[in-house]
């Protein structure tokens, strides 16, 4: 129980991070959209694409807590 | 005699795929008379004691067990009372093949019930079939096991079409019979306007040929669009289905980490087989680097080829597991609070859960695209293009 509870913290900080880096990865889309409209369909796929690899370090750590708990 | 045109006509293609297809699975509704009633209260009184003696609710084991695959579809009810669709159970044991279907099990998955055939005794422990052992131990289970509740019972090979087996079979036909027909329409009305339901698949053609293939693989795309399409169509459309509550949905098949493995397998050797010199050599000796620093990068760079497959593989399984847990968890407040009041509140976050995870269902079919598409598209591309 105490190894799940450690890995749900990491988890949560793991989420943390990632909130941050796409918080500033929309930001960013945001602000050039705002600046290029005609660019927009082209800065939202590299903005998914660029949130897909920050969302998939707190993926990591969902599954490391899956592990966490003993059962994957 | 002659069966052919029934394959020749469409309309009665589709139908007798689905006619085939409904005949191997029965739904299995359990009309077993009631055991009789003292010992059924007797039952039921020591389950209560245990439940109360222990945990109340199992939050996490519930939410485990239903993204889990099994053998047979759930639908309703507990214990004996359950209804479900049964699915053949295909074992390979040391003499022959052994098949029957997942009812003969009487929806039990805790090793209690003893199904004996070509005289092998088997049991369903947790959704995993185990050859029974010859006497039950202390919790009425047919198993072996030690102190850490693992199980040292033989296990045979399961060949079972299981809940995601029979999810990815009958998503295959859908997809074959959707796209056959789309892409005979395209034969049909060349250089005509789209029609039915070619215009509806039409827009996201477009989109994976003008939005992922051309900008990551240039001049060479078409080689490649049909993986592409099929990869794309196949992870939408089991996302989507994972997000149906009944029947032929709920299955959790995209994110089952097997099937996302041999995703990212395949998207790994088309990238190394299509690799041309031009790759290897960024790998191997990255020019324009000084030499120490060509012999460091090497093995970051090898490590890499294989670091992006895994990334693939994970992204997908955890990201679509993450929703299914989201979801029931949510339901499970309901259970976890006891009240009813709780369960308005539940129940709307589980309608907006659900909403963005079609969401998500449909930008993680397009990451795993573009992604593969990227891939492939550092791999082939020729000197001096970047």
């Amino acid at each position: 129980m105490v190894v799940g509870s450690i890995a749900a913290i990491g988890a949560g900080l793991a989420a943390i991070g990632a909130g941050v880096g796409i918080g500033k990865i929309g930001g960013s889309a945001l602000e050039s959209v705002a600046r290029q409209p005609e660019a927009a369909s082209k800065i939202q796929t590299m903005m998914l694409i660029a949130a897909a690899f920050v969302e998939a370090v707190a993926l990591f750590a969902v599954v490391v807590s899956f592990l966490g708990t003993g059962k994957p | 005699m002659h069966f052919s045109h029934i394959f020749k006509s469409k309309k009665n293609l589709q139908s007798t795929f689905l006619a085939l297809f409904l005949a191997f699975f029965s739904l299995n509704v359990s009309a077993h008379p009631k055991p009789d009633a003292p010992a059924s209260a007797e039952n039921h009184g020591t389950v209560a004691s245990e439940g109360t003696k222990t945990e109340e609710f199992d939050i996490t084991a519930f939410i485990l067990h239903h993204i889990a695959d099994s053998h047979g579809f759930h639908l309703w009810g507990e214990g004996d009372n359950s209804v479900a669709v049964s699915l053949p159970v295909i074992l390979w044991i040391d003499n022959g093949l052994v098949t029957f279907m997942s009812s003969a099990f009487h929806h039990d998955d805790e090793g209690k019930h003893v199904v004996e055939k070509n005289g092998q005794r088997f049991v369903n422990y947790h959704e995993k079939i185990y050859i029974a052992s010859v006497t039950p131990n202390e919790h009425g289970e047919y198993m072996s096991l030690d102190a850490d509740h693992k199980a040292s019972n033989v296990l045979p090979l399961d060949f079972s079409i299981t809940k995601n087996v029979f999810t990815l079979i009958f998503s295959a036909i859908i997809l074959i019979i959707v796209f056959v027909g789309v892409a005979n329409s395209y034969a049909k009305r060349k250089g005509k306007s789209p029609k039915g339901f070619q215009s509806l698949i039409e827009p996201v053609i477009l989109f994976i040929r003008d939005d992922i293939a051309i900008p990551n693989l240039g001049a060479k795309y078409e080689g490649y669009m049909p993986y592409l399409l099929t990869v794309f169509f196949f992870i939408w459309f089991n996302n989507i289905l994972g997000m149906v509550p009944f029947f032929p949905g709920g299955a959790n098949l995209t994110g089952n980490i097997n099937l996302t493995l041999v995703l990212s397998v395949i998207t790994f050797l088309i990238t190394n087989v299509k690799a041309n010199g031009h790759y290897w050599k960024h790998i191997f000796w990255m020019p324009g680097v000084p030499v120490p620093m060509k012999i460091f990068l090497a093995p970051l760079e090898l490590m890499g080829v294989f670091t992006k497959p895994i990334a693939l593989m994970i992204r997908l399984f955890a990201n679509i597991t993450a929703g299914h847990i989201l979801v029931l968890a949510l339901l499970c407040l309901i259970f976890v609070f006891k009240s009813i009041f709780i369960a308005p509140v539940s129940i709307v976050f589980v309608v907006f859960i659900s909403m963005i995870e079609l969401l998500v269902g449909f930008i993680q079919a397009f990451i795993f695209t573009v992604l593969t598409a990227l891939f492939i598209g550092l791999a082939v591309q020729e000197h001096g293009e970047h």
